[in-house]
């Protein structure tokens, strides 16, 4: 009930971090998707890129994110304090799972299908925008669903690095031992990665082909 | 008086080690020549591996030969742009491979579409095939592939290939996946296709008696060469080991008496 209170009290303050934290996510996403998405495609016309492509993002992945926040603060353009470091930060983040599903997505096409598409006289692009990705999307929004989920959970901490949001809450909460302040910050990100997953989800049963059937 | 189809000297060698004492296993296809007239159906005969569909996909450069020249219709296929030239070369494969996203409506018209005819073209068109190859139109246009048995599927196969009426159809074994009964059902359509189109075909098969069936005249390969050229009479007759290797597949012989 204190959380309910908290709310009415602070309700402008919590509008706004929880619109931080939307544009934090939804910024990173698609910029996420507009170089995951071709860079997993370039994976399937040049395999000899994949393994170093996909182990470099690997790699990003493992640095536990408090750190790769406290990295990126002091690099000149895309680093310092504020909401352009955590960009780039949960960028990163969200580079792996849509560049390997992008990959999978259109490497797991029927190659009959592939095949019949090169015999029939389609050129390369028209291959992957007709059949190659329509095909590959719900591979694909699998990808992007999981950088979304992932990047809300890793936007809270954003908030140490004074890029606001729903972490401020968090860390407020951490700094002064307060459960309720905590929770504050806590559940509505829970939600919204509830939210984003279901979105997803839907959008994904929506475009799954099941493969080559 | 062009062919719809002249081949001289085809070969397909794997790129990697020269010479050596495995050379030889690096070449696919070597020496092929062969010609196809119009209304002719030359069928490429042979085991697993023994360079058939290699030979298909040299022709409609889905390999880039290595040596020798495929002519279509007189013009050297190297000079023509791949995708051009394969939009004039049906194409038919075992697994079908129709588009599962899109109707057979859709997938029948793939190629007039990519050739940018107009769509009520399109649609007339593939009305007209669906029915050639026997399925009604009505009810099969707006259906999906996987709403399809597997003989009602390589139908569509075969109409898709023939959708922008091209002067040359490549088919590697499109019968055979499918059971035995629905096999020579299609056989038989095809035969009575073939004689209504009068289109060039090269057909693949490792089946013997598809093969002779379907044939105007049989080529038959072993280790990337055709190793017999002939009517399905003179391939019966033929003291070929290779050929007589078949003839007894087929025909297994009086049963053994005791």
């Amino acid at each position: 009930m204190d959380l309910v209170r908290f709310y009415a009290r602070n309700s402008q303050e919590v509008v706004g971090l929880l619109g931080q934290h939307t544009y934090l996510v939804a910024i990173s996403t698609v910029i996420a998707v507009l170089v995951g998405v071709p860079l997993g495609i370039m994976l399937t016309r040049r395999p000899a890129w994949r393994g170093p492509v996909l182990g470099l993002a690997n790699v990003f992945q493992t640095i536990p994110s408090l750190a790769l926040f406290g990295f990126l603060i002091p690099l000149p353009f895309i680093g310092g304090i504020g909401a352009t470091t955590a960009i780039v930060a949960l960028v990163v983040y969200a580079l792996l799972p849509i560049v390997r599903n992008t990959y999978v997505g259109i490497a797991s096409v029927d190659p009959a299908v592939r095949e019949a598409g090169r015999g029939m006289g389609m050129t390369d692009w028209q291959l992957l925008t007709q059949v190659e990705l329509p095909l590959g999307l719900g591979v694909i929004l699998a990808g992007v669903r999981v950088a979304t989920v992932v990047s809300v959970g890793t936007a809270t901490i954003a908030a140490a690095i004074g890029a606001g949001g729903l972490g401020v809450y968090i860390f407020r909460g951490v700094a002064v031992v307060d459960d309720t302040l905590i929770l504050a910050g806590a559940l509505p990100a829970a939600l919204m990665a509830l939210a984003a997953d279901a979105l997803f989800g839907l959008a994904e049963r929506r475009f799954a082909w099941g493969g080559g059937k | 008086m062009t062919l719809p189809l002249e081949v001289q000297g085809l070969g397909f060698q794997l790129p990697g080690r020269g010479t050596g004492d495995e050379g030889s296993a690096r070449f696919l296809a070597q020496d092929v020549s062969f010609t196809v007239g119009a209304g002719e159906t030359l069928v490429l005969l042979g085991r697993s591996g023994s360079g058939k569909t290699t030979t298909l996909k040299l022709i409609n450069r889905l390999l880039e030969p290595t040596a020798g020249e495929v002519r279509i219709a007189g013009e050297r296929a190297r000079d023509v742009p791949p995708t051009r030239l394969r939009r004039r070369i049906g194409y038919v494969i075992q697994e079908v491979g129709l588009f599962p996203h899109f109707t057979v409506a859709r997938n029948v018209g793939l190629v007039p579409r990519l050739e940018g005819w107009e769509p009520a073209r399109v649609e007339l068109r593939v009305r007209e095939l669906l029915a050639m190859v026997g399925l009604d139109p009505d009810s099969h246009a707006p259906r999906h592939p996987h709403q399809l048995s597997g003989g009602q599927r390589q139908r569509v196969g075969v109409a898709r290939a023939l959708a922008a009426d091209p002067p040359l159809l490549l088919l590697d074994e499109p019968f055979g996946a499918l059971d035995p009964i629905t096999r020579v059902e299609l056989q038989r359509e095809f035969q009575a296709l073939q004689r209504r189109l009068g289109q060039a075909m090269v057909f693949v098969t490792h089946d013997v008696r598809e093969g002779l069936l379907l044939a105007t005249r049989i080529g038959l390969m072993q280790h990337g060469r055709i190793a017999f050229l002939g009517t399905p009479q003179e391939f019966r007759e033929s003291e070929h080991p290779e050929v007589q290797a078949f003839m007894s597949a087929a025909d297994p012989g009086p049963p053994a008496r005791g």
